[in-house]
């Protein structure tokens, strides 16, 4: 009974991790159609971010939060205006769009890996952030998952309000249903996109920061969360914050069952889950 | 004589029945006509003739033999081939080659001279030739939608269903795919057309049928049909709609 | 018009003929280096050819490629030592032959990205696998490969290079070649009009993995000892569809060109500045799917009709279905 409610709690608390890494994605492609590959990339941005900014300036990585979004922010408006954004007023049909921005997303990707392998190396760094464990009756929690995990629903439930409740946000939330209607209703379509992944990398750097605390990072690392955050879009339907917190902890919880199993498996049968729900919902998969 | 029998055909997309307990046949050598407002299920019903869907419920036998749930490849080559709505050419082909397509694949065991010849020919009888070797994706609408046709005619089909093949023409080019559809006609080729210009439909088909939410609501012949009382309100209602919106 | 497009074919073919007369020469006249150089070269002039002769036409995305480069070095691992060289080579393309069958008789319902983040989830399920079996029920990671020659290997390479040239020019002419461009141009019509677009696209991506398979073969005697991330390294699913891209896959030169071009760029810096080569390659793939649709090989076509005048009838561009 206890390892099986152990099992869960660890599965909720990989969830809050796993929603986050999925936000931003979900974002970028639902509204802007870019299934951006180096998604991944941006997180691993903001984990080494943190990591050099804890190490040598000593900052609390909460604190990084706030530091290290906005740098991502930017980083995503550069590359949607200079990058997608051309790319979009270049390709005819939308199709091609989405086929060509994954192939550039792919570049961007070789990109900034290979950037981060010149400005941090090819080594495996980390730090330790409140390894101790906090007990809840029987139940243990490492308390920096536990820091981890609340951080990542407050930032979702922030930017469900934004999105909800905000004039900006409206304006996204139109651009992503009926672009041709949010026009004529005078919406900047072309700045909403760019927004819009810009935030998405917002949340990649947020999530970087998290991740940060509890896994050790190398550059390399990226492609393993490009692959989770599509899985949990899969899960939880695309473009929705509810519905990545609803995947997030569906896989947390998935995963740590399979790894409570057969850990050597756990990264096996996230690939197995993802190319199983891509032939069970074709294409469809992403629709709302 | 009839050349296609379809019993209570039944398409569900989720909750919505887009095709609904629909029965008809088409005799050999005929043009029918099938109409209904938009959104009524004539699309969805000659993807389901055609083999672009499974149907849910329901027969389809073509020339004697049951077809319902085969791949379109298969249907095709059984002499029963199709036009879309919204024009499916292969655009970076040229237009001899989108025609040679049909003559290639359309049916079994021809050679490539064969073929060839053939689509010359076709060429010649959809008035095609001046534009043999353009691009087909750099032609008019109404030069692609004739290319859509003739790459069909060179499957050899026994059956041809013709999805609004003058939605968006000029009223000479109407007058001039009218002319096209009977002569496909008189080549022993059997028709369906679904058609909103109601010009043509009356003045080509034999029999109409009429769709609606996916049911059919009755079938004639254009006078029958143009004096109905239930078309009337719905088909008509929805064409001044419709003129209302262009 | 006929007589102009013959004499250029052939001259066209004696160029090749000329390449190719120089290539089988060169284990004899040249250093040791220079063979190891065009045996890589040549590899990913393989992949790339693999890649482009399914990719191509059909317009689907494949990002498998790691995984049948991997399958034929598994198979040289397993049957090195037991084979004789070309019928262990053969196996290996039959391996991946036979992956490719499964996969892409899964992935059929699959169009556009969804296919393509398929098959690159498919490289990372059987590399984790393996990699769980081979220390969990084998307890043991990796295996030695049997070692050949460098000129051996050479031969080997050029001969699966030459076989991809010849087949990729009939294919094209053939009637089986329209019916997989018909699939890149719309496969919906292509069916319609009675190509058997699910043998059509299967069979092809079988085809193009059966090369990619017998390269992984040949190649794994060069590496001595392999284990799961070794062969199923995902940059080989990424080059050949860069150099591919890069090339342009307007026609068979394009991705030869590609291939050439970046292969060598990659040996000349990748021992030194493994980093370099890998900023350049992605900078290269942005600017590519930015400003260069048809690859070089538009590119020159381009400049061609500009200065000379005439039709631009290979350029077929990118397209994804
Ligand atoms: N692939 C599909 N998925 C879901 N609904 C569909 C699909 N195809 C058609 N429909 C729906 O079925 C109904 C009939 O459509 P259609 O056959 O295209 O009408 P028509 O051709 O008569 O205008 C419409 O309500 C349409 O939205
Ligand atoms: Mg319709």
């Amino acid at each position: 009974m206890i390892s099986f409610i152990n099992i869960f709690v660890n599965g909720l608390l990989l969830g809050g991790i796993y929603a986050i890494t999925a936000v931003g994605l979900s974002m970028q492609y639902g509204v802007a159609r870019i299934l951006n590959i180096a998604h991944g990339e941006f997180i691993m941005v903001g984990a080494f971010l943190t990591w050099m900014l804890h190490t040598s300036l000593g900052i609390n990585p909460l604190f990084c939060l706030a530091l290290v979004g906005p740098i991502l922010f930017l980083l995503g408006y550069l590359v949607r205006h200079y990058l997608f954004k051309t790319l979009r007023e270049r390709t005819p049909s939308p199709a091609a769009f989405e086929g060509n921005s994954m192939l550039m997303a792919f570049g961007l990707l070789f990109v900034i890996q290979s950037l981060a392998i010149f400005i941090w190396g090819k080594s495996i760094v980390g730090y330790s952030f409140m390894p101790y464990s906090v007990y809840l009756g029987e139940i243990r929690f490492a308390a920096n998952r536990l820091v981890i995990m609340v951080a990542a629903v407050a930032i979702c439930f922030l930017f469900y309000l934004f999105l909800t409740r905000t004039r900006t946000g409206k304006a996204i939330r139109a651009a992503s249903q009926d672009s041709d209607a949010a026009a004529l209703m005078g919406v900047d379509i072309n700045r909403m996109l760019t927004l819009c992944f810009a935030l998405g990398a917002l949340m990649a750097g947020f999530a970087g920061v998290l991740v940060s605390m509890d896994v050790k990072l190398n550059a390399t690392m990226g492609m393993e969360y490009t692959i989770i955050a599509i899985i949990v879009i899969v899960l939880g339907g695309l473009g929705s914050i509810p519905g990545s917190l609803v995947g997030g902890f569906l896989l947390g919880i998935f995963g740590s069952i399979v790894s409570g199993i057969e850990p050597g498996l756990t990264l096996a049968a996230y690939y197995l889950l993802f190319m199983v729900l891509l032939l069970v919902k074709p294409s469809g998969i992403f629709g709302r | 004589m009839q050349l296609l029998q379809v019993e209570k055909l039944t398409k569900n997309f989720g909750g919505l029945t887009a095709v609904s307990g629909v029965d008809f046949h088409v005799n050999r050598g005929e043009i029918m006509g099938l109409i209904g407002p938009n959104g009524a299920g004539k699309t969805t019903l000659f993807n389901l003739i055609s083999g672009t869907y499974v149907p849910n419920a329901g027969k389809i036998v073509f020339n004697g033999e049951s077809i319902g749930g085969l791949k379109p490849n298969y249907i095709c080559r059984k002499g029963l081939v199709r036009t879309f709505q919204t024009v499916k050419i292969f655009p970076e082909m040229t237009v001899f080659q989108n025609v040679l397509m049909g003559a290639l694949f359309g049916s079994e065991g021809k050679t490539w001279p064969e073929a060839n010849a053939e689509t010359g020919e076709i060429l010649d009888f959809t008035g095609l030739t001046p534009l043999s070797d353009t691009p087909a994706g750099s032609l008019t609408l109404v030069n692609q939608k004739r290319v859509e046709v003739a790459r069909a005619l060179a499957a050899k089909p026994r059956l041809l269903l013709l999805d609004e093949m003058m939605a968006g023409l000029n009223p000479a080019e109407v007058a001039e795919s009218m002319e096209l559809v009977t002569r496909i006609r008189d080549r022993g080729i059997t028709i369906i057309m679904i058609e909103h210009v109601m010009k043509a439909i009356m003045n080509i088909c034999k029999r109409i049928i009429v769709l609606h939410h996916g049911k059919k609501i009755t079938e004639g012949t254009p006078a029958e049909i143009s004096t109905n009382k239930t078309v009337i309100e719905i088909y008509l209602g929805e064409e001044e709609q419709a003129h209302a919106g262009s | 018009m006929k007589l102009k497009t013959d004499a250029k074919n052939v001259s066209y073919l004696v160029i090749i003929i000329l390449i190719l007369a120089f290539l089988v020469a060169v284990p004899f006249i040249s250093k040791p280096y220079t063979v190891i150089l065009l045996k890589n070269i040549l590899m990913f002039v393989a992949l790339t050819l693999s890649w482009a002769l399914f990719s191509g036409p059909t317009g689907y995305i494949s990002l498998a490629t790691a995984a049948f480069y991997g399958a034929g070095i598994y198979t040289a691992a397993y049957l090195g030592d037991v084979l004789p060289l070309p019928v262990m080579v053969l196996c290996g393309g039959v391996a991946s032959f036979l992956l490719a069958l499964i996969i892409g008789a899964i992935t059929l319902r699959l169009r556009g990205i969804y296919f393509a983040i398929f098959t690159l989830s498919s490289v990372e399920l059987i590399k984790h696998v393996l990699h769980w079996i081979e220390i969990t029920v084998l307890g043991k990671r990796g295996r030695p490969v049997v070692k050949v020659s460098d000129s051996t290997v050479f031969y080997v390479i050029l001969i699966i290079v030459v076989l991809l040239l010849v087949t990729t020019y009939f294919l094209k002419r053939s009637r089986y070649g329209m019916a997989m461009s018909s699939i890149g141009s719309c496969e919906e019509a292509a069916a319609h009009i009675g190509v058997n677009v699910v043998r059509v696209k299967v069979f092809t991506f079988a085809l193009s993995s059966f090369f990619i398979g017998l390269t992984g073969a040949i190649m794994a005697t060069g590496l001595i000892y392999i284990d799961s991330q070794i062969a199923f390294d995902l940059n080989y699913s990424f080059f050949p569809t860069l150099m591919a891209t890069f090339g342009g896959l307007g026609n068979i030169f394009g991705p030869v060109i590609g291939a050439v071009l970046f292969s060598y760029l990659r040996e000349i810096l990748i021992t030194k500045f493994p980093y370099v080569y890998m900023l350049i390659f992605g900078l290269v793939m942005i600017l590519t799917i930015l400003y260069l649709p048809n690859g070089i090989i538009g590119l020159a076509q381009t400049i061609k009709v500009k200065f000379l005048g005439g039709k631009d009838a290979t350029a077929t561009g990118r397209k994804v279905n």
